[in-house]
């Protein structure tokens, strides 16, 4: 009986990855196809992708680089999804994040080094965090849509990097300088794992971010609290648990994940805030979490898998001369089937119609995933009641 | 297992499922079952839960695109992959849960994903055709109301009605009366009879064997995802005997009632309790009563007269207006679902997937969801799974959870095991107070049975409870004393030694007894 139920278990862990894996081999398919039919020269293009991931130490130091903050960008997703919240605000949470962080990281000297990035950690998070927070007061209290509102604070963000980077008192006053904020001083850099390339003890933190994230979420009183409210507002409201507090507290932790994210970069890579330093990792993070299914490992595996792709593209893109749009293209696809078991199901029957006792065993993950796609309705019929 | 099982008769069965076979991972949930049902007849479907009735009615009506073994409808083997191939073979089916859109009028609903839908609706033709349709079967329904104005069992003769427009000459019952008052029940057998009449077959789905004994020609019952037997209902000599049939002979079927000592000070007083309903509407007037502990209070009552807002307030779910709760002498009125948990207050709440359970988490979340920050489950905060996951192992076992892995969620148990998990919970907290709303809903004999006995000794630890259920039957069986509730308002009492049916049925209506 116990050996029964851990090869359920087993099984079930190999299934979630069965599907990412299928999404990603079609993904490169599709992608390979793309560029024969476009011209380019396919099998070198993936050839220099896959030296960019795996080729040298270096490539791989780099696929870790672009892994580094899309880890914080999807739990940030992750976290508020697991508490039944859609945060698409990753990316103006990470610059507010960036923006904080960096001011206290240019500002203040003369602190013992480990205070000052206890410091800097602390506004970058509470950057975040705020930022976070609106939105999910604006839910609790006003029941506005926590999609829009995310939204839009992204583009109040943007635009307030935009003016921190231009204007005084937060601009780099150095004579000549780009538009950038000034550099965070030199103690509070984040040290190289590996000499001679750009990964930096950065890496480290998102690792330890996947575990807080995982401790908080599944082993803490409040992260259960979080998850039922997520499951099943209605179960929370029964449970007599703080639904509203929690919303807002599920938004704070989560900006301020993505926070910490912005600045993580900043101190590892960059060292001072540009325009646009970041684009596209807040919705990256989203594409991860999905992905990784909003689970610890699974979004570790999914990080790795964009970073790499971003990396090896950049590689590809000088070696092959085929445009880096073009692994943008296939992270799309990887999405795009990620997101559609169904498909799998169509076409394994299509292609196996005589062979019904193996489809039978491959129907298992369709059957669950269709058990949990028949319950999402109910769900969100069930909204908590609003009592009067 | 061989109870005089019976063979196909000469008449051609409408509809013959041979050797199915249906696994889910590693469950099995059918195992080689056979179901011959004759043109004409209503055949019962009977089971425990999660015995496989309704994953052998999905199969057939093509729910789940993949199964072993082979049906033969009308003579004919069938391979049914998808619910359109059962429409278009004549097969309809009335789930338990209405499939109906609330916003949409009737005849919207009826048309709604018909495959000779045109590019432009002809509703009125449609509407026409409708009409003739009901006025056949004399279930008189207007095509252009919304079904958000039907009452349950009007939604139900519309679920029927649409099955019957797409020309089903097979119609599967899902538990059709567990959603209805028992005048609609009484409605609704008159329609089965009618379908009969016109030569339609139906397969009834049901846990209450009185049902069957009444409407049904034959029944095949289902233990385990086995057949356990097929029988004429004219073979069947009592009840206890399909019981017997459904559950296994080790099954316990009795109430284990005995004497226990009422106390004489009152655990639970309301007091003038009022309370206002989701539309801003009075449904609860001035509510007072008591229960001592040890006590069983039942309340009896059509739905919609105020039960659900009194349970809410009770339970912290919904603002009460004025009055006071007392709970041993404490006033909690109004201070939040958590408050009164740790007070010693359990629910089992009407609507276990709504209320009761996550049921995207697994069953050791579910089974800490009341007590989850006490000092059993958690300490500074942190959960302690090792204890949390004894806890489980305990409650499944004595509370006989079906289960592949506390891992599982407990969207993938059946019904009734949820119903367990739920009152496995509630029970084994001990309260002082226990709310039990429907709490043998959806489960069959045995199981209610098993869930009423765990109340019954709760009651003997000097356990105050408060009883609501939605057969008469039921709340009678179990309760020391039943108030009934009309409109919002208490319109009589009876003691369990002076209970009158006749009397509670007029009470219910809203006669007072003078």
């Amino acid at each position: 009986m116990k050996q029964n139920a851990k090869q359920f278990r087993f099984s079930s862990g190999l299934k979630q990855l069965l599907l990412p894996l299928f999404s990603l081999v079609l993904a490169l398919a599709l992608g390979y196809l793309t560029m024969l039919l476009m011209g380019y020269d396919a099998t070198k293009a993936y050839q220099s992708l896959w030296q960019g991931i795996f080729g040298s130490t270096n490539a791989i130091a780099e696929s870790l680089v672009q892994t580094t903050p899309l880890i914080f960008t999807a739990v940030s997703y992750a976290l508020a999804f697991k508490a039944g919240l859609i945060n698409l605000g990753g990316e103006g949470q990470l610059y507010m994040g960036a923006v904080w962080g960096s001011v206290l990281g240019s500002r203040l000297s003369g602190l013992p080094t480990w205070l000052h990035w206890g410091v800097i950690f602390a506004a970058a998070f509470a950057g975040g965090a705020i930022w976070g927070a609106i939105s999910g007061l604006l839910k609790v209290r006003f029941k506005a849509s926590e999609l829009i509102t995310t939204i839009m604070l992204n583009y109040i963000a943007l635009e307030w990097v935009s003016f921190c980077v231009t204007n005084l008192p937060f601009k780099d006053q150095t004579a000549g300088a780009a538009p950038r904020m000034p550099a965070v001083a030199d103690n509070v850099k984040l040290s190289l794992l590996l000499p001679r390339t750009r990964l930096h003890s950065g890496f480290l933190l998102a690792l330890l971010a996947l575990l807080l994230y995982y401790l908080f979420m599944w082993r803490t009183t409040k992260g259960y609290e979080l998850r039922v409210s997520g499951q099943n507002p209605n179960a929370a409201l029964y449970a007599g648990m703080p639904v509203k507090t929690n919303a807002v507290l599920a938004f704070g932790l989560a900006g301020g994940m993505a926070g910490l994210g912005g600045i993580i970069n900043i101190l590892g890579l960059q060292y001072f805030l540009t325009e646009g330093f970041a684009s596209g990792l807040g919705f990256s993070g989203v594409a991860v979490a999905l992905l990784g299914n909003s689970q610890p490992l699974g979004i570790l595996l999914a990080a790795f898998l964009f970073g790499a792709l971003n990396a090896g593209g950049i590689r590809m893109q000088t070696a092959a001369a085929v445009p880096s749009a073009m692994i943008s293209m296939i992270q799309g696809i990887i999405i795009f089937f990620a997101v559609s078991p169904y498909l799998f199901t169509w076409l394994w029957t299509r292609l196996r119609p005589d062979q019904s006792s193996r489809s039978q065993t491959l129907q298992a993950p369709p059957s669950s995933a269709a058990i949990s796609l028949a319950i999402a309705p109910d769900q969100r019929k069930s909204e908590p009641e609003e009592k009067r | 297992m061989q109870h005089a099982t019976e063979q196909a008769t000469a008449a051609v069965p409408a509809l013959q499922m041979k050797q199915i076979t249906k696994r889910f991972g590693h469950f099995t949930a059918l195992n080689q079952v056979d179901l011959s049902v004759n043109t004409g007849e209503v055949h019962a479907l009977l089971g425990e839960n999660g015995a496989g009735k309704s994953t052998l009615m999905n199969c057939l009506f093509g729910l789940y695109g993949q199964y072993d073994g082979t049906i033969y409808w009308e003579g004919a083997p069938v391979k049914i992959t998808d619910t359109q191939t059962a429409i278009r073979l004549g097969i309809g089916m009335v789930h338990q849960h209405f499939m109906l859109i609330p916003v949409m009028s009737v005849i919207e609903n009826v048309v709604l994903g018909m495959a000779d839908n045109h590019c432009v609706l002809d509703l009125k033709a449609a509407a026409r055709r409708f009409t003739q349709l009901s006025q056949t079967y004399h279930l008189a329904l207007d095509p252009w109301v919304k079904v958000e104005q039907l009452s349950v069992g009007q939604q139900q003769r519309l679920e029927i009605l649409k099955a019957l427009y797409r020309h089903a000459r097979l119609l599967i019952l899902d538990e059709p009366t567990a959603v209805l008052t028992p005048e609609e029940v009484e409605g609704l057998f008159d329609i089965v009879a009618r379908l009969k009449a016109e030569g339609h077959t139906v397969i009834f789905i049901s846990h209450k064997l009185n049902e069957v004994m009444k409407i049904c020609d034959r029944c095949t019952i289902l233990r385990n995802g086995t057949v356990a037997a097929t029988l004429k209902i004219s073979q069947i000599r009592d009840r206890k005997m399909l019981a017997r049939l459904m559950v296994g002979d080790e099954t316990d079927l009795d109430l284990h009632e005995s004497a226990c000592s009422v106390g004489s000070q009152a655990l639970l007083e309301v007091k003038q309790l009022s309370c206002r309903g989701d539309y801003g509407q009075l449904s609860c007037k001035k509510l007072s009563f008591a229960i001592r502990p040890g006590e069983i209070l039942g309340i009896c009552g059509v739905d919609g007269n105020g039960q659900r807002e009194l349970v809410e307030c009770l339970t912290g779910l919904r603002q009460a207006e004025t009055g006071q709760y007392l709970v041993r002498g404490r006033d909690l009125l109004n201070c939040g679902a958590r408050q009164l948990l740790k007070c010693g207050v359990s629910h089992i709440p009407e609507d276990r997937l709504k209320y009761g359970l996550a049921s995207g988490m697994n069953l050791e979340e579910n089974l800490i969801l009341a007590d989850y920050p006490t000092p059993a489950f958690a300490r500074w905060g942190w959960l302690r799974s090792g204890r949390i996951r004894r806890h489980a192992q305990t409650l499944c076992q004595r509370y006989r959870v079906r289960f592949n892995s506390l891992k599982q969620p407990a969207a993938e148990l059946s019904g009734g095991n949820q119903q367990k998990l739920v009152a496995a919970r509630e029970l084994d907290r001990q309260p002082e107070l226990l709310i039990a709303v429907h709490p043998s809903r959806g489960l069959d004999v045995g199981a209610a049975r098993f869930v009423q006995n765990a109340i019954l000794t709760m009651k003997q630890k000097g356990t105050a409870i408060l009883y609501i259920a939605g057969e008469l039957d039921e709340v009678l069986e179990m309760s020391d004393r039943i108030l009934v509730m009309y409109e919002g308002q208490f319109i009589g009492q009876q003691t369990r030694a002076e209970y009158d049916r006749t009397q509670i049925g007029l009470m219910m209506a809203g006669t007072p007894l003078s």
